[in-house]
């Protein structure tokens, strides 16, 4: 008989997380990273999420460690997007025709620029409240941080794009 | 609500392509070794099936009518939970399948994985695959071949809950005189499958 890990809590199949919640953080990495890096990093989410899914210590919110891992890939993917990361330095971002960033987003080009420009929770914070229309209490759950942290990120993500978007 | 706030509410993101990048995640996974579990759901004649498979072979053929997410909650329970839908991975089991059902096939090469099976269970349900195409045995036989030939209702018990049906052929066994006995699937699907056979006339 093969030895086995007792498991506290029964972890659902993870084609169930798949289907659950696929969609949505689909959206939440076109916000971030736009349409075409968004695909890759959903894989890499949901790669890096089955590979440490079976030693999880416990199946309590696997939403907010979805959102975790996702958030982490996608600043993986704009620091590659762009090379210097100089989220302080709006003019270190490539302009909109180079062609590694080219056409990913439809329109408002200007101001996807600068979201992929904030400092990272900053970044997530403004995506969940905005694009995904989830209130302060969730998405101070998904970033594991206090409501009133997700306040101050989203409105001081929300000031910074102020300055920096149409000037 | 500032300008800013209602342009990014606007944002227009466009849906996800389900089948490719999802489809591309499951390979990803089989690459990396992380997809322990793929299944699929192919037509039959019986109804649609769910097949199972690892790595070491079918571990699960579920009827219709038995409830996918309760399946799908015990194979993570009690094999892994890196569960996929993955058609490509279950691709050479439907064939067979169709095959048997057309009527071009009699036996199955698709290797088993007995993973789901213990016991007096696991070595009634490995007799069972050796009867052959268009044979049958009876309860108390089985439970004979199994070592324990007193133990037949016990062999019924573990012929009942034959996680592999159809290619386990649990349908080959009946009453000694020559009642249908059960199936998990229900008598009619057992009809079936012994007139496809031409054990019992169609």
């Amino acid at each position: 008989m093969p030895r086995r890990v007792p498991s506290i809590v029964q972890l659902p199949p993870f084609q169930r997380l798949v289907d659950d919640h696929a969609a949505e953080l689909h959206r939440f990495l076109v916000a971030s990273v736009g349409p075409i890096d968004a695909e890759d990093c959903l894989q890499e989410t949901l790669l890096s999420a089955l590979r440490a899914y079976p030693q999880l210590r416990h199946g309590d919110n696997l939403r907010a460690w979805l959102y975790t891992i996702a958030h982490h890939k996608a600043t993986d993917a704009i620091r590659r997007i762009v090379r210097q990361p100089a989220p302080s330095d709006l003019a270190a971002l490539p302009p909109s025709s180079e062609p590694s960033v080219k056409g990913h987003e439809p329109s408002d080009d200007g101001l996807w620029q600068a979201v992929r420009g904030l400092p990272a929770k900053q970044r997530a914070a403004v995506v969940h409240r905005f694009v995904l229309d989830l209130d302060y209490r969730s998405i101070a759950d998904r970033m594991g941080t206090t409501e009133e942290a997700a306040r101050q990120n989203v409105s001081a993500g929300l000031r910074r794009l102020r300055t920096e978007v149409d000037r | 609500m500032t300008e800013i706030e209602e342009r990014l509410r606007q944002a227009a993101t466009p849906d996800l392509d389900r089948d490719r990048v999802l489809g591309a995640l499951a390979r990803r996974a089989d690459d990396a070794g992380l997809l322990d579990v793929a299944y699929a759901a192919t037509d039959s004649p019986l109804g649609e099936l769910t097949v199972f498979v690892t790595r070491r072979g079918l571990l699960r053929v579920a009827y219709a009518d038995e409830p996918i997410d309760s399946v799908l909650a015990d194979v993570a329970a009690r094999v892994s939970p890196r569960i996929l839908r993955a058609p490509a991975r279950t691709d050479e089991t439907r064939r067979e399948l169709d095959a048997y059902f057309a009527g071009t096939r009699r036996s199955f090469d698709v290797a088993v994985d007995w993973s789901l099976v213990r016991g007096f269970a696991a070595d009634v349900l490995r007799q069972t695959a050796r009867i052959p195409f268009g044979a049958v045995r009876s309860y108390g036989q089985v439970a004979a071949s199994a070592g324990s030939p007193r133990a037949y209702r016990a062999a019924g018990n573990a012929l009942r809950s034959n996680p592999i049906p159809i290619v386990v052929p649990c349908h080959r066994v009946l009453h000694a005189d020559g009642g249908l006995g059960g199936y998990s699937g229900g008598l009619d699907r057992k009809r079936y499958l012994l007139a496809l056979e031409g054990t019992l006339p169609a």
